[in-house]
């Protein structure tokens, strides 16, 4: 059984079509790419897998159950975590408060029990932050733990985001264009990490992605969408050598 | 560490108390009275911050909160003599003339008739966006006003409840100190404990970005819910207190006026910190009764000017919009006291150096 399938998954805006019978498969522990040119409905694809949109047609399917339409905090307790293309940190707060914050949703203390600090919750409290200070070792960020997060550069907001989103417990990880801003040695690095990460927490990895070397690196099956149609699926060798990926993506050497 | 914390936390207690003892002895019966009242408003501020501050949402309906908890704690608390009294025109509905409870239940359950008002309001306007919710709980205040103006057998209507029983058993601000500061310390601490929780973590994430806490597995509207009935609960207790302290209460008082008054504390202390709420609610409160010159007549060399009722309101307002023009985040932006700042002093830094 596929960790995640959609069928054919459309969604309208007015009179636009911005993604059109979109199916996707997706099986248990791969890193899967999702690309095209600006504007193909790639962002919109995620915002429907996570509930930020309701699709105007199609299922989506996760572990066998339809999540089509859910709440983005109940898809997300589902085991569904995402990053932000224009990065989505909660901007005045400490980079591990946001890690924290992430964690919320799998506390399990009551509203007194927190306002109290009962010894169980102190106990989950000092569980978090030891959970928290792991992942942000995982990401090379565990000096600039106080700092306010968006003083941070660039790179390390996003793998502050991927950390954050890894502290929800996430099965399925989907990231939104992770190396955006990187160079080229920050983008290799990054590469490494996905995989890292995917095998340590044994996650399943979607990701929208224009830096071709990180795609044709470490996907392992990559999707194509063009004006929200998807026109090629395949292995990274057959992605580059589809002619209708080349037309309409890849470009003309 | 943490048993440090809690030393500290004990430290501040202690240290308020005493203060307030001193206060207790050293203040005028008229300087005790505008102390309370900056104590019945830092509630009312750490209240507003809560939701306003803490979880971001652009409530406008703090001044509906306080009505209900106050005519309900004036209600509860007035005796059969003075209800009699009060309700001329149309007897007070038999059910509630002999009721009296004591002072400390009566506010409480003004706390909590203002959290249900809070629940019910709250299931529908708390899934709109911010302009909307604004627009929705300035509607809900106002209409609370409107209803309490003309359920004549149970608010006794425009009339208002005059001769509502002072706070404390004494009648006399001396005492009300304790009460009131009481409350103050409680709410305080009931605050500081929610902010540093899991819970106030989530609130501050809904604060700075909806969507993203939402993808981070928080349920927003059920978090909005809870800040706006903790918040709504304490306004209640600060309307109480607030009719307990004028003795009178009536629907006009209630006006957004007294809504835009908490938030003008808010606003200059500086949004989503305790801390400022409490400076900046003292601040206000004194200065509001320092500058009652201004409505009064004025003589600057040989030019008399005749007074006009509401100037100091008018010098508050420009305040409050420079404050928001130049200095937006406040007095102190979202920074608390902490124990930290003494260790930041000069002194210190040598001492820790030497060793
Ligand atoms: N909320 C929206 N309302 C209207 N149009 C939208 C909305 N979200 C996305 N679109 C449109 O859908 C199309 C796909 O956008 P997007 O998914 O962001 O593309 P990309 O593949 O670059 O991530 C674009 O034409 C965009 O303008
Ligand atoms: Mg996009």
């Amino acid at each position: 059984m596929a960790l995640l399938n959609t069928d054919k998954l459309t969604i309208k805006f007015g009179g636009l079509t911005a993604v059109s019978a979109l199916d996707l498969v997706i099986n248990q522990n791969e890193i899967i790419g999702l690309i095209g040119p600006n504007g193909a409905g790639k962002t919109t694809s995620f915002n429907m897998i996570t509930g930020v949109y309701t699709p105007t047609s199609g299922t989506v399917v996760f572990e066998g159950k339809d999540i089509t339409g859910m709440k983005t905090h109940e898809i997300t307790k589902l085991g569904i975590a995402r990053t932000f293309q224009n990065i989505r940190l909660f901007g005045q707060l400490s980079v591990l408060e946001n890690v924290l914050i992430a964690n919320h949703m799998r506390f399990g203390s009551n509203l007194l029990s927190a306002v109290i600090k009962t010894p169980s919750y102190l106990k989950k409290e000092k569980a978090v932050y030891e959970k928290s200070m792991e992942l942000l070792r995982a990401v090379g960020l565990d000096d600039l733990k106080d700092e306010v997060c968006t003083s941070l550069p660039y790179g390390k907001q996003r793998r502050l985001e991927i950390a954050r989103a890894l502290a929800t417990d996430p099965k399925l990880l989907i990231l939104d264009e992770p190396a955006a801003g990187m160079n080229p040695q920050e983008s290799l690095e990054l590469m490494e990490f996905i995989r890292e990460i995917r095998d340590k927490y044994n996650l399943t990895i979607l990701m929208i992605e224009h830096h071709m070397a990180v795609v044709m690196g470490i996907c392992e099956r990559i999707y194509v969408l063009d004006y929200g149609v998807k026109i090629a699926d395949g292995t990274p060798s057959e992605i580059q050598n589809n002619q209708k990926v080349i037309e309409a993506y890849l470009g003309v050497e | 560490m943490k048993r440090e914390k809690v030393i500290q936390s004990l430290i501040s207690i202690a240290a308020v108390i005493i203060l307030l003892v001193i206060l207790n002895k050293v203040l005028t019966p008229f300087q005790a009275r505008i102390f309370n009242l900056g104590g019945i408003y830092i509630i009312l501020a750490i209240s507003m911050n809560l939701i306003n501050g803490f979880v971001g949402l652009f409530s406008l309906g703090h001044a509906g909160f306080m009505a209900v908890g106050a005519y309900t704690s004036a209600l509860l608390t007035m005796s059969r003599e003075a209800k009699e009294m009060n309700f001329f025109l149309e007897p007070i509905v038999p059910w509630l003339l002999d009721v009296q409870l004591p002072f400390p239940i009566a506010i409480i359950i003004g706390g909590l008739m203002a959290a249900l008002a809070a629940a019910l309001i709250g299931a529908p306007v708390l899934r709109l966006n911010d302009d909307y919710l604004a627009i929705a709980t300035l509607g809900f205040s106002e209409i609370i006003r409107v209803i309490f103006t003309n359920t004549q057998s149970l608010t006794n209507g425009a009339l208002g409840l005059k001769g509502l029983p002072y706070i404390g058993v004494t009648d006399s601000p001396k005492e009300a100190i304790w009460w009131i500061w009481g409350l103050v310390i409680i709410t305080i601490v009931f605050m500081v404990l929610l902010i540093n929780s899991t819970y106030g973590r989530a609130f501050k994430a809904i604060r700075e970005d909806e969507i993203a806490a939402e993808a981070m597995g928080i349920n927003l509207f059920k978090h909005k819910m809870m800040a706006f009935i903790i918040g709504s609960f304490f306004a209640g207790i600060g309307g109480a207190l607030l009719g307990h302290y004028m003795n009178t209460i009536d629907p006009l008082l209630f006006r957004y006026l007294l809504t835009f008054n908490i938030i003008l504390i808010v606003v200059l202390g500086g949004i989503g910190s305790i801390t400022s709420s409490v400076i900046s609610a003292i601040v206000v409160t004194i200065a509001q009764e320092l500058l009652r010159v201004l409505d009064g007549k004025m003589q600057i060399g040989s030019l008399i000017i005749n007074g006009v009722p509401g100037t100091r309101m008018v010098v508050f307002s420009a305040l409050l919009m420079l404050v928001i023009l130049f200095y937006q985040r406040g007095l102190m932006g979202t920074n608390e006291f902490s124990w930290s700042w003494f260790k930041k002093l000069p002194f210190k830094t040598k001492k820790a150096k030497i060793s």
